[in-house]
């Protein structure tokens, strides 16, 4: 079966749109946190890590491998709703035990604590991956890349099956991701915690002056980023059926990057850089070589911090002295 | 002068070392190499220290800098290339090699704010390993270049039996200047004259002008010192050195090895090296080499070794293999030290009482 150049393309359009979208989700909890406590979250990929192996266990505990129709949506929404409460929780956990007790501090000390943050997590990641069950093979080759059980097929929704294809997973990743961003932005703008989040990342001090309880709101802030982590993960899980404890350090550099070129701190601006980045991806690995595309990638994120450091939506902004 | 006292104890220990093993150690117990890596990422440690230390800027690709050192050692010296140079040379090159390095990535990217540049550094390790794995007609990809020349000490000449007694050692089979305790000797002597050079950094006019950058950058300017050129400086000083402990390394190993070698997780060692130590403090590097690359490189290995000859771990299980601890063990190291030590296990001097309580970042 040959492919026209023009399918080729407008396939690797709807696969780096796919990516995109997930990078997006992950991107949206670097840039949340950043925007609140100016915290680069190193450890965030590596939640989105934990998040995909949280889901890959609860298959495994429910014996739901081989489920198939209405019980496999079951099963995803299940997945999506325990993976984000997890991550969710598991990174407020995160910043109440590491970051909080740093607010006052430099703000390299900051980072390289997230860094260590990082390296624990990937570390949880590898001895999960060694938990005797049988989707984790028995537990036998921890490191190794995990199968994740093909609940959603990837049957084609659109025209024949020769051409361009827009399969059910990619369905998936739009009826989750779009809804999730719609709720996000409503939040943020719309409600009272939305204003308070507001308010404690343009001046905690005077937010807290207000009577905001900022403790209690960058909290909240590292719930619904973790959360996004968390969904993110079920849906890169669903889409790519491998997961492994290092693929959070990948995808975190992604999502990051996506960050920083739609401007670190705008959420608009990391739901761009994600499609960005998720098209710049699938188009290196198409006409470029793939063995490039993370050089690629990172070239594109130095360039941006050089020439643009506020990124394309972002405002532009002088460090405080 | 406790500190003086430190330096002095761990020099003599270092070069009584090889002698106690030879006598004192049960066979099987020897960690020669070990100790040797701890020689090599001390350098690599003072060298991030220039940078993170002194001058506060986060480099987390310093990794980068010891590949190109590796590689730039092995093209001047391997029989692949042109240039085929002997040891010293090459050795000697890696310096301005990997200054010059650093100087093309810090020359656009040192106006930066503080966690942004880190992101860059970052970046450019992973582009480093990425260029050096694909453009695998000069690097030979991920095979790494090899053989590559020894370290050598050119005067130090063997009898013909091809064993001399060198003070309390036995060098047996040291034919030619190299070998075993040769490299030892070597590079502990390019760790003094690292020390020393960055002792006499710390001191200068150089030196004080990274602290008063990394103290507060505004107030340095107004007092006419010029930022970018200043952070310049440290950034391409702790490159070249990072290149010579690159170089030192590959020559050790006669192999570069393969680009992945040098990626993120050496440049965190690094990183836990100074912040174990001590930002800034140059026996708190010396100290936090020891620590990291002796849990890392004699504990860990030792206790896999111990747990392996009693049978333990050989049922596959992951919890069981130390190794695989080490994530973790770097990741508590990073955050416990950053809560509870900042400055370190042993702080620079003068630090401790810097600031009055409740000033800005």
């Amino acid at each position: 079966m040959e492919f026209t150049p023009a399918e080729v393309f407008a396939q690797q359009v709807v696969n780096g749109l796919s990516n995109g979208m997930i990078i997006a989700l992950i991107a949206l909890g670097y840039t949340m946190v950043y925007g609140i406590i100016e915290l680069i979250n190193w450890a965030h990929g590596d939640l989105f890590m934990l998040g995909a192996f949280l889901a890959l266990t609860i298959l495994g505990a429910l014996g739901l491998q081989e489920a198939s129709g209405p019980m496999a949506a079951v099963a995803v929404v299940l997945l999506l709703v325990t993976s984000a409460v997890f991550c969710g929780s598991f990174n407020v956990l995160a910043d109440r035990i590491a970051y909080r007790p740093l607010r006052n501090a430099p703000k390299v000390s900051l980072l390289v604590t997230a860094i260590g943050v990082s390296f624990i997590f990937v570390n949880l990641g590898l001895f999960w991956g060694g938990v005797p069950m049988e989707v984790f093979s028995g537990g036998i080759a921890a490191a190794a890349p995990k199968d994740f059980p093909a609940l959603v097929p990837s049957r084609n929704l659109v025209g024949t099956d020769d051409g361009v294809h827009f399969t059910l997973r990619d369905l998936l990743v739009v009826a989750v991701t779009i809804p999730l961003m719609v709720s996000l932005w409503w939040l943020v703008t719309r409600t009272r915690l939305g204003k308070a989040m507001r308010a404690t990342a343009q001046n905690p001090t005077a937010a807290r002056l207000m009577g905001i309880d900022t403790d209690r709101v960058i909290a909240s802030t590292f719930f619904l980023g973790g959360s996004l982590a968390g969904f993110a993960s079920v849906v890169y899980a669903l889409y790519n059926n491998t997961i492994s404890f290092q693929m959070g350090y990948r995808a975190g550099m992604d999502a990051f990057t996506a960050a920083v070129l739609g401007g670190i701190g705008s959420l608009p601006g990391a739901v761009l850089g994600g499609l960005l980045i998720g098209l710049t991806r699938s188009m290196s690995d198409q006409y470029i070589e793939t063995r490039w595309t993370n050089a690629l990638v990172f070239a594109i994120l130095i360039i941006i911090l050089v020439f643009r450091p506020s990124g394309l939506l972002g405002m532009k902004q002088r460090e405080k002295v | 002068m406790r500190r003086g006292g430190l330096l002095l104890t761990l020099l003599a220990v270092a070069l009584a070392w090889p002698a106690f093993e030879a006598w004192l150690l049960p066979g099987g117990w020897s960690v020669l190499d070990a100790v040797k890596s701890i020689f090599i990422f001390a350098i690599l440690g003072l060298a991030l220290n220039a940078v993170t230390g002194f001058t506060g800027i986060l480099n987390l690709g310093i990794a980068a800098f010891m590949a190109i050192g590796a590689y730039a050692f092995a093209i001047l010296t391997a029989d692949l290339y042109p240039f085929q140079l002997g040891f010293w040379p090459a050795i000697l090159l890696t310096l301005p090699i990997g200054a010059l390095a650093g100087f093309l990535l810090g020359a656009p990217t040192l106006g930066l704010r503080g966690d942004y540049l880190a992101i860059v550094t970052l970046g450019f390790g992973e582009i480093v390993q990425d260029v050096l794995k694909n453009v695998d007609s000069i690097t030979l990809g991920t095979q790494g270049i090899n053989p590559l020349p020894a370290p050598t000490v050119p005067w130090w000449k063997t009898a013909e039996d091809g064993s001399r007694s060198f003070g309390l050692v036995d060098l047996a089979g040291e034919t030619q200047g190299a070998g075993p305790y040769v490299s030892y000797y070597l590079f502990l002597g390019f760790l003094v004259a690292a020390w020393l050079v960055f002792r006499n950094l710390e001191l200068s006019r150089v030196g004080r002008a990274w602290m008063s950058i990394r103290e507060d950058e505004l107030a340095s300017r107004s007092m006419g010192i010029p930022p970018v050129r200043t952070k310049m400086l440290a950034f391409a000083t702790a490159a070249a050195f990072a290149a010579l402990s690159g170089g030192l390394w590959a020559s050790w190993l006669s192999s570069t090895g393969e680009p992945a070698n040098y990626d993120f997780q050496v440049s965190i060692l690094a990183l836990c090296i100074v912040i174990v130590g001590g930002m800034g403090s140059i026996a708190g590097v010396l100290v936090g080499a020891l620590v990291m690359i002796g849990v890392n490189s004699i504990l860990l290995v030792k206790l896999a070794e111990w747990l392996q000859a009693r049978g333990v771990g050989a049922s596959g299980s992951v919890f069981l293999s130390p190794n695989n601890w080490k994530y973790l063990l770097f990741g508590l190291a990073l955050v416990l030290m950053m809560r509870y030590k900042p400055d370190g296990l042993v702080p620079a001097a003068g630090r401790g009482a810097r600031k009055p309580a409740g000033a800005k970042r």
